[in-house]
C-alpha cells in the first residue's frame, strides 16, 4: 500500500485516494476543428514509461481534492506531488 | 532417534502440562514448544509426506520446519498446517498430524513411494491429460492433503492496529538488538518485532518491543505487515501495519539440509536445531548423534552435544581439509570422517545408522547412530528483503544468496546478510543502526572467507528430498531438467518445489544450486525463485481482523426510512442500499406482489421510495455553463421552475447516466442520478471542475440530506390535497417537469413532476429526519384512496410498459444517444461538451449500430430472459440482445427492452430470441407501448 503525499492533507495510506491515470493531457478543442488522429491521441494513445509518469490523483476519502503526483512505474516510488493546475518541472 | 529430557536443564524443574498429540496423551514442560515436548516424549514420527506418505519427524526449529504440520483443536477453531515447532505447549492441546490418514503408522500411503515414477515432476500437469484427471483425484486428493480448513465461520476474534515509527527493526536477535539499541540513540523512534517470547535487552523510553510478533508481508513505501499471538482470552491474533521510514530485517539465516539419500528419515535434523533444543529446551533428540557438515558451524553443535552429555559418534566433514576447530572436537574424543560425505540414512521408518563414502577412495562405511545432524551451510533470511523489491546476489562465501541492492529504504543486517560470528553481528547490526537513525554509513566489519565444501548431487535413484513437504527429491529436478525446464520460476511450478506452506525456507537455495549444477553452471547463475507474502503463514481471520466480516464488510445504506418499509413487512434487496423489492401480503411471491403493486399504481395510486437517487446540486455563475459543457443536451437554457431529462456521456460519446436537472434559480441547478451511479456522476462532476474547467461554481452531493418519496398514480393529485400542501398543485399550476418549493405539513419540501412510471406523479423531497412522518402522512392521506406502497419489481414492470430505461442495463458500453433514440439534440446543439467530437465520428451514424427496441413475442403468455440473444445475424450469429423483461400487468402479455443491430429499421419484423437451447419468435416494436401519448403522465 502507497503512501501518497497529498498536497493539502500530508502523506496518507492509498486507501484514501483514487487514481485519475495520466495527467497533463491537453484535451483538444473545438470538436469541430479537432482531426480524428488528434483525438484518437488523446482518447486512447497515452504514455505508460518505466519511469516517471505525472498522474492525476483525487483524495476521495480526505479532502476530496485532485492534484497531480510523479510517481516512479518501476518501484512506485513518489518524487512529487503539486497542485492541479501546476506544472513543475522535473527532470525526466 | 530417541528423544529425552535433560535432568541438568532448569527446564526439567517447570511445571508439567498435559497435551494431546494424534490421540495420545503427553506431559510436557511450561516454555516447551509442541516440537520440544514431542521430542522429550520419544515421539519420532509426527506425519506423512504429501506424495509419497514416506513418515517425517521433526526437522528443524523455529520458521525452519517443513515436515511437522499438524491440525490444532477440532470444530470452528481448528487450525490447520501449524508448524509444531512454533506452537507453545498448553494445558490440554489437542494436535493430530496433518497428513496420515488413516494414520501415522499405517503404511497405506508407502504405496504411492514404491510407484513414485507415476507421481514424479510434472505429475499434475500430465494427468490432467491423460487418461484423465478425475479418475485420480479422489484418492490422491486423500493422500494429498495438508490439513484441513474449518467448515464453520472462525469464532477467534482479531485486532488490527496501524502505526508508525521513524525505524522498525525486525528480529530480535544479536544484530536485531544492537541495531535497536544504536538506532535509539540516535533519539527516533523505534519499534521491535520479534517472533519469540522474549528480547533481551534493556527497556530504552524511544523503544516499542512487540515479542510474539511476526513480520509477514513487506509492501510499497516500507509497509510491514505483522502478526502477533496474543491468545488471550477475547483476542486471538493482533494484525499490525507498520509503515516505518527505514526498516532493518535481522531476521538470521536459515540452516540447508544436506542432500543424501533418505534425508527425509525421522531422525534426520538441522544440526542447529539440535543444538536449540538442546540449549533453549533442555531437550535431546537422540542418544548417539552423528553430524554432517561442510563447514566448521557444523562443529559447534557437535561440540556443545558432547558438552551435553551425548555419545557423539562423530563428525562427518566434506572438506578434505577440516579448519582448525576440528582439534577441539578431536579433544572431547569425538570422530571425525573428513572428506567423507552421507551417502543415505540407514533405517526402515526411523534412522538408525548413515552410510558414509570416502570422496578421495570411494569406500564406504556404516555407522550405527540414532541422530544425524546435519549442515549444509546457512542462507540468509532474506523473504522480506526480496519482498521490499530488493535485488539478491550469490555469495560463493556462505554458498547462498544475500541482499544486494535494496529498493526502499530498507537494509538486512547479521546473519539476514551472511554475517554469522556473534561479534560482527553485533558490530553490524550497530552499524545499521545507527544508519537508520541518521542516514550515515559506518564502517562495517570485514568478514573473513571460510573454507567450504561444495554442494554433491546425489546419484539418480538416490532419493535425496530438495523440497520434503512438496516431496521433491533431486530426481525430479534431474526430470524437469532432462524437459527441458531452464528457469527456476518454470522449474518451481511443474515440479511443486517451494510451493507448500514453508514456502522454500529449507529448500530454495539447494533447490537452484542442484539446478544451475545440471545445467552446468556456477552456484548463483540461475538466481532464486521469487519470495512472496506471507513470510509464514497468516489467518485470513488476522486480515479481516473483525472489521470486514459479515455486514462490515461492505456495510449496506438504509434509507432514511428503513423502519418504517420494515413495519410495511417490506422485503429488501441489496442495491449498496437495502431498498424494497415488494410488499408481500399473505403468502404472495414476489411476482404476485409487484404484480399487485403495479395494477394499483395503475388504477389508484402509490408510494414509491425514491431517497437513494443521486441528488447533486450546483450553484454560481457559471453553473449553467458549466452544465451545459457536461451534459448531451442544454440545461442552461431550462426555465426557473422547470424539469428537464438530462444525458451525461463520456468522451467516447457513450452514456454514462440519465436523469433530470431542475433549475431552482438563476445560478442554481439540482440534478438527480441514478441510485448505482450517483458517487460517480458527483466524482465526474468534480473531476471536470476542478481539473479542466475552474469555473465559478460549486458542486455539493445532497443525497443523504434529502428523503424523497414519490406519489404515483391517477389518484395522486387528491393524495396531496388531502396532505396540508401549499403548493398549488392544479394542472395548470404545475404541469409535468416543474419542481415547486412549498410546505407539506409544515415541512419544507421540494416537490417535482417527473415520472417514472408513466402516471401522475409528485415526488416529494424534505429533509431526511422527516422521512418516516411523511411516509405515515401520506399514506393516511392516501388511505380513503387506496394507496399501497409499491416496491422496485414493481416500478420495473411500469417503467417497462412505458420503455423507460436503465443506463447500464439497457445499454452497454457501446451505446451513445442517438442508439436511444436522443440523436437530434447534438445535431442542434452549437458549443462543445463532453463526448461531442466522439458523436460527430462517421462510426456514431454508420448503419447496424445495436439500437434500443421494444421485443413483443408472438405467445403473448412468453417471458423471454433477459440476456437471450436475436439470433440470425451474419457473420456473428447473435445480432442483439434482450435487457429488460417482464409480464406486463396492463398488457397482460411478456414485454422486453433489446439492444438490436439495426433494430428502429425494423419495426414490425419478426426475430427469434434465444437463450440455452430455447428459442421464441417476438416482435420488434417501440419500446414503450402503454398510453404512448403520455395522456397519464401529463394528467
Ligand atoms: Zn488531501
Amino acid at each position: 500500500m502507497l503512501s501518497v503525499p497529498c498536497p493539502y492533507c500530508g502523506p496518507r495510506d492509498e486507501t484514501e485516494f483514487v487514481n485519475g491515470g495520466e495527467g497533463h493531457v491537453d484535451r483538444p478543442v473545438p470538436p469541430e476543428a479537432v482531426g480524428d488522429a488528434d483525438w484518437a491521441a488523446y482518447l486512447f494513445f497515452h504514455d505508460n514509461p518505466k519511469g516517471h509518469l505525472r498522474e492525476r490523483w483525487l483524495h476521495a476519502f480526505g479532502c476530496r481534492r485532485w492534484f497531480h503526483a510523479i510517481r516512479s512505474t518501476a518501484d512506485h516510488a513518489i518524487a512529487l506531488t503539486y497542485p492541479i493546475d501546476a506544472k513543475p518541472d522535473f527532470p525526466a | 532417534m530417541s528423544g529425552f529430557r535433560l535432568k541438568d536443564h532448569p527446564r526439567a524443574a517447570a511445571a508439567e502440562i498435559g497435551f494431546r498429540f494424534n490421540g495420545s496423551d503427553y506431559r510436557g514442560r511450561a516454555g516447551d514448544t509442541l516440537a520440544a515436548a514431542l521430542i522429550a516424549n520419544g515421539v519420532v514420527v509426527v506425519g506423512r509426506s504429501f506424495k509419497y506418505h514416506r513418515p517425517r519427524g521433526i526437522i528443524g526449529s523455529g520458521f525452519a520446519e517443513t515436515n511437522a504440520l499438524v491440525q490444532l483443536g477440532t470444530g470452528a477453531h481448528t487450525v490447520p498446517n501449524a508448524v509444531a515447532t512454533r506452537v507453545p505447549l498448553r494445558e490440554g492441546l489437542a494436535a493430530s498430524s496433518v497428513n496420515c490418514w488413516p494414520s501415522v503408522g499405517f503404511d497405506l500411503g508407502g504405496l504411492n513411494d514404491r510407484f513414485s515414477r507415476l507421481l514424479s515432476a510434472g505429475f499434475y500437469y500430465k494427468t490432467f491429460i491423460w487418461p484423465s484427471w478425475h479418475l485420480f483425484e479422489p484418492i490422491i486428493r486423500r493422500l494429498a492433503g495438508l490439513g484441513r480448513a474449518p467448515t464453520l465461520p472462525d469464532p477467534d476474534r482479531y485486532a488490527a492496529r496501524s502505526h508508525a515509527c521513524d525505524v522498525l527493526v525486525i528480529g530480535g536477535g544479536p544484530a536485531g538488538m544492537a541495531a535497536a539499541r544504536a538506532a535509539a540513540g540516535g533519539g527516533v523512534q523505534v519499534t521491535l518485532v520479534e517472533a519469540d517470547d522474549h528480547v533481551a535487552m534493556e527497556p530504552l523510553p524511544n523503544l516499542r518491543i512487540l515479542t510474539r510478533t511476526t513480520a509477514s508481508g513487506y509492501h510499497d513505501h516500507n509497509l510491514v505487515t505483522a502478526v502477533e499471538e496474543i491468545d488471550g482470552p477475547v483476542v486471538r491474533q493482533r494484525f499490525w501495519k507498520i509503515r516505518a521510514k527505514r526498516v532493518l530485517i535481522a531476521g538470521g539465516a536459515f540452516e540447508r539440509p544436506l542432500l543424501f539419500g533418505c534425508n527425509d528419515r525421522p531422525g534426520v535434523m538441522l544440526a542447529g536445531s539440535i543444538l536449540h533444543y538442546l540449549e533453549r529446551h533442555g531437550v535431546a533428540a537422540g542418544r548417539r548423534p552423528l553430524f554432517a557438515v561442510v563447514d566448521d558451524q557444523g562443529y559447534d553443535v557437535a561440540i556443545a552435544a558432547r558438552r551435553a552429555g551425548l555419545d557423539v559418534v562423530g563428525i562427518v566433514d566434506a572438506r578434505p581439509e577440516p579448519g582448525p576447530i576440528a582439534a577441539a572436537a578431536d579433544a572431547l574424543g569425538i570422530a571425525i570422517y573428513p572428506n567423507h560425505s552421507v551417502t543415505r540414512a540407514i533405517g526402515r521408518k526411523v534412522v538408525s545408522g548413515a552410510e558414509l563414502i570416502d570422496q578421495a577412495t570411494g569406500q564406504r562405511i556404516r555407522i550405527v547412530c540414532d541422530l544425524i545432524g546435519m549442515s549444509g551451510g546457512w542462507s540468509p533470511a532474506v523473504q522480506l528483503f526480496t519482498q521490499s523489491g530488493g535485488t539478491l546476489r550469490f555469495e560463493d562465501r556462505i554458498g547462498a544468496f544475500v541482499p544486494d541492492r535494496s529498493v526502499q529504504n530498507a537494509r538486512s543486517c547479521g546473519a539476514a546478510r551472511g554475517i554469522f560470528d556473534h561479534a560482527d553481528c553485533i558490530a553490524d547490526g550497530a552499524a545499521a543502526g545507527h544508519w537508520a537513525a541518521t542516514g550515515e554509513d559506518r564502517e562495517v566489519p570485514e568478514i573473513a572467507a571460510a573454507v567450504r565444501a561444495p554442494l554433491h548431487l546425489p546419484p539418480p535413484g538416490a532419493k535425496a528430498f530438495v523440497d520434503m513437504q512438496t516431496d521433491v527429491t533431486v530426481d525430479d529436478l534431474r526430470q524437469a531438467t532432462d524437459e527441458n525446464y531452464r528457469s527456476v520460476e518454470h522449474v518451481k511450478r511443474y515440479t511443486v518445489w517451494g510451493m507448500g506452506t514453508d514456502q522454500g525456507k529449507l529448500g530454495a537455495v539447494n533447490g537452484v544450486a542442484v539446478l544451475a549444477a545440471l545445467q552446468g553452471l556456477a552456484p548463483g547463475a540461475l538466481g532464486t525463485t521469487k519470495f512472496r507474502p506471507p513470510f509464514a503463514p497468516v489467518a485470513f481471520g488476522a486480515v479481516a481482523a473483525d472489521r470486514l466480516l459479515g455486514p462490515f464488510f461492505h456495510p449496506w445504506k438504509h434509507l432514511p426510512a428503513h423502519h418504517w418499509h420494515v413495519a410495511q413487512n417490506a422485503v429488501f434487496e441489496d442495491y449498496g442500499w437495502l431498498r424494497p423489492s415488494h410488499y408481500p401480503e399473505g403468502d404472495e411471491t414476489m411476482a404476485e406482489a409487484a404484480h399487485r403493486e403495479a395494477l394499483a399504481v395503475r388504477g389508484r395510486v402509490g408510494l414509491f421510495d425514491s431517497s437513494s437517487l443521486g441528488s447533486i446540486e450546483i450553484r454560481g455563475r457559471d453553473a449553467g455553463r458549466f452544465l451545459d459543457l457536461m451534459s448531451v443536451g442544454s440545461p442552461s437554457t431550462i426555465k426557473l421552475g422547470a424539469v428537464r431529462y438530462n444525458l451525461l456521456c463520456n468522451e467516447l460519446g457513450t452514456l454514462m447516466d440519465d436523469g433530470v436537472i431542475a433549475r431552482l434559480g438563476e445560478d442554481h441547478f439540482l440534478m438527480t442520478a441514478s441510485t448505482s451511479h450517483a458517487e460517480r456522476v458527483y466524482r465526474w462532476l468534480d473531476e471536470w471542475h476542478q481539473c479542466e474547467w475552474p469555473l465559478a461554481l460549486s458542486i455539493a452531493e445532497q443525497t443523504a440530506r434529502w428523503a424523497v418519496l414519490t406519489v404515483a398514480g391517477p389518484r395522486a393529485r387528491i393524495v396531496l390535497e388531502n396532505a396540508d400542501c401549499d403548493v398549488d398543485l392544479s394542472r395548470e399550476a404545475f404541469p409535468h417537469n416543474q419542481i415547486r418549493s412549498g410546505r407539506i405539513a409544515g415541512v419544507v419540501a421540494r416537490i417535482q413532476r417527473v415520472s417514472f412510471t408513466g402516471e401522475l406523479s409528485f415526488e416529494i423531497a424534505v429533509a431526511a429526519d422527516y422521512a418516516e412522518s411523511l411516509a405515515t402522512h401520506l399514506m393516511t392521506c392516501g388511505a380513503a384512496e387506496g394507496i399501497i406502497p409499491f416496491g422496485l419489481e414493481a416500478l420495473d414492470l411500469l417503467r417497462l410498459e412505458k420503455g423507460y430505461i436503465h443506463i447500464g442495463s439497457d445499454t452497454d458500453s457501446r451505446t451513445q444517444p442517438a442508439d436511444i433514440g436522443w440523436g437530434k439534440g447534438i445535431a442542434r446543439k452549437a458549443g462543445d461538451f463532453l463526448g461531442k467530437r466522439s458523436l460527430l465520428h462517421p462510426s456514431a451514424s454508420a448503419p447496424g449500430r445495436a439500437q434500443l427496441v421494444g421485443l413483443q413475442p408472438v405467445d403473448p403468455a412468453v417471458v423471454l430472459p433477459i440476456g437471450a440473444h436475436i439470433i440470425g445475424g451474419d457473420p456473428h450469429p447473435s445480432r442483439g440482445i434482450v435487457t429488460s423483461s417482464g409480464f406486463s400487468p396492463m398488457l397482460e402479455r411478456g414485454l422486453s427492452l433489446a439492444l438490436l443491430d439495426g433494430g428502429r429499421a425494423l419495426m414490425g419484423s419478426v426475430v427469434t430470441a434465444w437463450s440455452e437451447g430455447r428459442s421464441w419468435p417476438a416482435t420488434v416494436a417501440d419500446p414503450g407501448v402503454y398510453d404512448p401519448r403520455g395522456e397519464r403522465l401529463n394528467g
